[in-house]
């Protein structure tokens, strides 16, 4: 039985009138990818949000690793070996794809307390950086400046900077959103290629994906987790099929 | 080496302002001689405050206390008979950065429009105090009777001496500056101005480097406050007064903001700009003040930020 | 009793600032515009007045034409220069509006030169009215107090009771959608901001009697608003109340007793200098306690 990386139990997170998030429990186990679907406004993105730090639960708490995280902020638990990538393209979009994957490097490689040394020169940080690009594909890009990047390149650089920092869990927020057919087999392909080596937490509606990828499934409805389990009980429940998957699905 | 043209016109510029002292002799204007040197003093706080602003993404309308602390410092110490330059402008940067620190702790967790207002009112509390302390002049500020001295290395009271000391004080700076937002602690600075949300889930905390970017800028611009207290031989709290932030703010603006040589262009057009509007007229604020306005809506990259840049993904 | 009037003029002092606070956090909180210019249209207030009550000698026509004049140049700014300014960051929106105070201050200073104007409060404002057995206190000064306290209450059942209020809220939290439903949020925009300007314009309009109308007046009221926006949350007009008079307390009290009562502790000439130092620094004092504890301010929007 594998372990237990991330523990979320009665996570419960309401905004105003509405309850986002209600009292969700959810388990991911090492080595495996579990996979988060629902239709939108289910609260997948909000449970992100307080799986990565971005944003304090009002009850229930999250352990990574054993360690109750619940209270620790973005930075703390990405020191933990929490990564992620976000939904809307998230980079520093005026540094180059390689200055993006370097400071990724930067902040888990010693402090960063330091005046004179150019940090471009520093290859302890460029190759590991230079490296990542090239498992993503992105080798080639590596001096382009990340806001003229294709969009499906800036995905790319997104899971190169969650990588690069080491992480015992990936946490990827939609990481196909916004791509055509041919980027999204890529993409496939490339956390597929992943999936032996590190455990993934993953949000997405292309199903394709969902079922080409996933260990095990968990179902969000109106913020509640209804479902948890492989792909082929997912597709057998009845609950889900009538909620998300439509009924004439099979 | 390239020649770019950011590069060559920084080099050109540092060039002519070496030669001011010259010119002015040889033209026999020894007014120019002053004129340029509180151009290069306010360059090197409009500088300072590009570090947060530029690089760091932190509107401080209250950068100009800093130039009030460093004049009052190296004042206060001059007013007890301490003259020793080493000294006072060690206290000057001393408390800057300390007050930078008192100041930043409290503000730099916020952001945005906060931000901007409590700098504000924080620059207003240190004017305030400097009005109301009697004892060193209060409204009508006090005279420093003596200039920094510094044993017999430079002295001050020597026009050109002191010309190139300005000039020398704001190369390092220009220097220590360039080296400092390539450096890991600047990249990381720059990189929560890019965007912050990314920075932390890295893994970093932005609010420690962005105070101490704050206190480093603090700490030069006292740097400035005490050159421009031996400059004017007299220190006011005007010096800190928040409109005075308002102009070194647009002085980065104008030059061109998120890059090193903008701030010194920008101090140059500014004060040569303001200059020629008040020969015209006593109410060349009128002007000057749409004059910003269109500059912020039309030219928000600056003079400096037109030329094209070295390298792209360099900055 | 010195305490009373000292208090009751803190709360003049408090109502003032939020005139100018209300109309500050409004514009803010609608159009998520920051104008640093707001003060200057505070002057334009006081100037219009005492300009006014000079030529026609009746002070209640002067505040109306006063209040008039400052919503018409306030809407004209808001056509001319602020309306590029909405989708602006913040940083162009204080620059620009910095420009727009040197503006000012120096048409003001062409126009009516750069000296302080005086103007006396009229007769039948003059005297002192009881608040108190035995306590007297200026009738001008009680009415600022009941002027603010109406516009108070007036602002809070517009924004709480009505349509433009409703819409006023609406806008506050999300400008797409009540722009899809058709509201013209242009005109609510500048509707709002003239309001804001209004509120200016009758803050500068009262204040001309008891203060100097010069140059320049309008950033000396603007710091301590700001103050009193950070204290009570920006977009929040209870927060705005609730900061004035707080912040319109602690400083006026601060003022006329933080000397008297170090010199019951230090030594007097000690006292002299502190205190007045220290009665300057309170309200920033008080501000930042706040955000050690409350970053946000007391009322927050969430914004």
């Amino acid at each position: 039985m594998a372990d237990v990386l991330l523990e979320v139990r009665g996570l419960t997170k309401v905004f105003g009138g509405l309850i986002a998030t209600n009292r969700v429990d959810l388990d991911v186990l090492t080595g495996e990818t579990h996979a988060v679907i629902g239709p939108n406004g289910a609260g997948k993105t909000t449970l992100i949000a307080q799986l990565a730090g971005e944003r304090s639960p009002d009850a229930g708490t999250i352990r990574f690793g054993g360690r109750d995280v619940t209270a620790l902020p973005a930075p703390a638990r990405s020191r933990l070996g929490l990564a992620r990538s976000f939904q809307i393209t998230s980079v520093f979009r005026e540094f180059s794809a390689l200055d993006n994957v370097a400071l990724a490097v930067q902040a888990h490689a010693g402090h960063s307390f330091r005046f004179w040394r150019p940090a471009r020169r520093e290859q302890a940080l460029r190759e590991p950086a230079r490296a990542m690009l090239d498992t993503v594909g992105l080798g080639e890009r590596a001096d382009v400046v990340a806001g003229t990047l294709a969009h499906g390149e800036q995905r790319q650089l997104e899971i190169a900077m969650a990588l690069a920092t080491g992480p015992r869990l990936l946490l990827l927020d939609e990481p196909m959103a916004g791509m055509g057919p041919d980027e999204s087999q890529r993409m496939i392909r490339f956390l597929d290629a992943l999936k032996s080596r590190h455990t993934m937490l993953l949000v997405e509606h292309d199903m394709d994906a969902v079922w080409a990828l996933a260990d095990r499934i968990s179902v969000m409805l109106y913020g509640r987790l209804i479902a948890t389990g492989t792909p082929e009980e997912i597709r057998a429940n009845a609950e889900v099929r009538r909620a998300y998957l439509g009924e004439d699905f099979d | 080496m390239r020649a770019s043209p950011r590069a060559i016109a920084v080099g050109a510029g540092l060039v002519a302002l070496a030669l001011v002292p010259l010119a002015a002799a040889a033209l026999n204007q020894p007014f120019y001689l002053d004129y340029f040197r509180r151009i290069m003093i306010f360059a090197l706080a409009a500088l300072s405050l590009d570090l947060i602003l530029g690089y760091g993404g932190m509107v401080s309308f209250g950068h100009a206390a800093y130039l009030g602390i460093g004049a009052y410092a190296v004042g206060i110490l001059t007013h007890h008979g301490v003259h020793n330059g080493f000294v006072q402008w060690g206290v000057a940067i001393a408390a800057s950065a300390l007050v930078a620190l008192g100041i930043g702790a409290v503000s730099v967790r916020t952001s945005g429009v906060y931000f901007i207002m409590i700098t504000l009112a924080f620059t207003q509390m240190l004017y305030y105090l400097g009005i109301s302390i009697a004892q060193y002049g209060g409204d009508d500020g006090m005279r420093l009777a003596v200039r920094s001295q510094f044993g017999g290395l430079v002295d001050l009271r020597d026009g050109v001496t002191f010309y190139y000391l300005v000039l020398a004080v704001l190369v390092l700076c220009l220097l220590l500056s360039h080296r400092f937002v390539n450096a890991r602690f600047g990249m990381v600075v720059r990189a929560a101005r890019s965007n912050e949300a990314r920075a932390r889930a890295i893994g970093f905390w932005p609010y420690r480097y962005k105070l101490g970017a704050f206190v480093i800028a603090g700490a030069m611009c006292g740097v400035a406050g005490a050159l421009l207290v031996n400059h004017t031989d007299y220190l006011t709290p005007e010096f800190m007064h928040w409109t005075r932030s308002g102009e070194i703010m647009f002085m980065v603006i104008l030059g061109g903001m998120g890059t090193l040589a903008g701030p010194v262009v920008g101090a140059v057009v500014l004060l040569l700009l303001e200059d020629v509007l008040s020969g015209w007229t006593a109410h060349w604020q009128i002007i000057l003040g749409p004059f910003l306005v269109l500059v912020v809506l039309f030219a928000k990259r600056g003079l400096f930020g037109l030329l094209p840049r070295d390298d792209p993904s360099h900055g | 009793m010195l305490v009373l009037e000292q208090a009751l003029n803190g709360l003049q002092y408090g109502v003032m600032l939020f005139l100018m606070a209300a109309g500050l956090t409004l514009v803010f909180g609608i159009m998520n515009l920051v104008n640093l210019a707001h003060g200057s249209l505070y002057m334009v207030g006081a100037y219009l007045a005492t300009t006014f009550y000079a030529w026609t000698g009746s002070f209640l026509l002067a505040v109306v034409l006063a209040l008039l004049g400052t919503l018409v140049v306030g809407v004209l700014v808001e056509l001319i220069a602020l309306r590029t300014l909405y989708e602006r960051d913040h940083l162009d929106q204080v620059l620009a509006t910095f420009g727009l105070i040197l503006f000012f201050n120096e048409l003001i200073a062409i126009v009516w030169g750069r000296a302080a104007l005086y103007t006396s409060v009229p007769t039948w404002l003059s005297g002192h009215v009881l608040v108190l057995p035995g306590v007297p206190y200026p009738v001008y000064r009680a009415l600022i107090i009941v002027v603010g306290l109406l516009v108070a209450a007036l602002l809070w059942a517009l924004v709480t009771r009505t349509r433009v209020g409703m819409l006023i809220r609406a806008g506050a939290s999300n400008r797409a959608m009540v722009g899809a439903l058709g509201v013209n949020v242009r005109l609510l925009y500048t509707v709002v901001f003239g309001l804001g300007a209004a509120l200016a314009g009758l803050a500068g309009l009262l204040a001309g009697p008891i203060y100097a109308v010069q140059p320049g007046m309008g950033e000396q009221i603007l710091i301590p608003v700001f103050v009193v926006i950070v204290i009570g949350g920006i977009g929040s007009i209870r927060g705005a109340f609730v900061g004035a008079v707080v912040v319109g307390m602690v400083d006026t009290l601060g003022r006329a007793f933080l000397k008297p009562l170090l010199a019951t502790v230090l030594r007097p000439s000690a006292a002299e200098s502190a205190g007045p130092a220290l009665a300057s620094m309170l309200m920033y004092l008080l501000m930042a306690a706040v955000l050690a504890f409350r970053p946000q301010g007391l009322f927050p929007t969430g914004r």
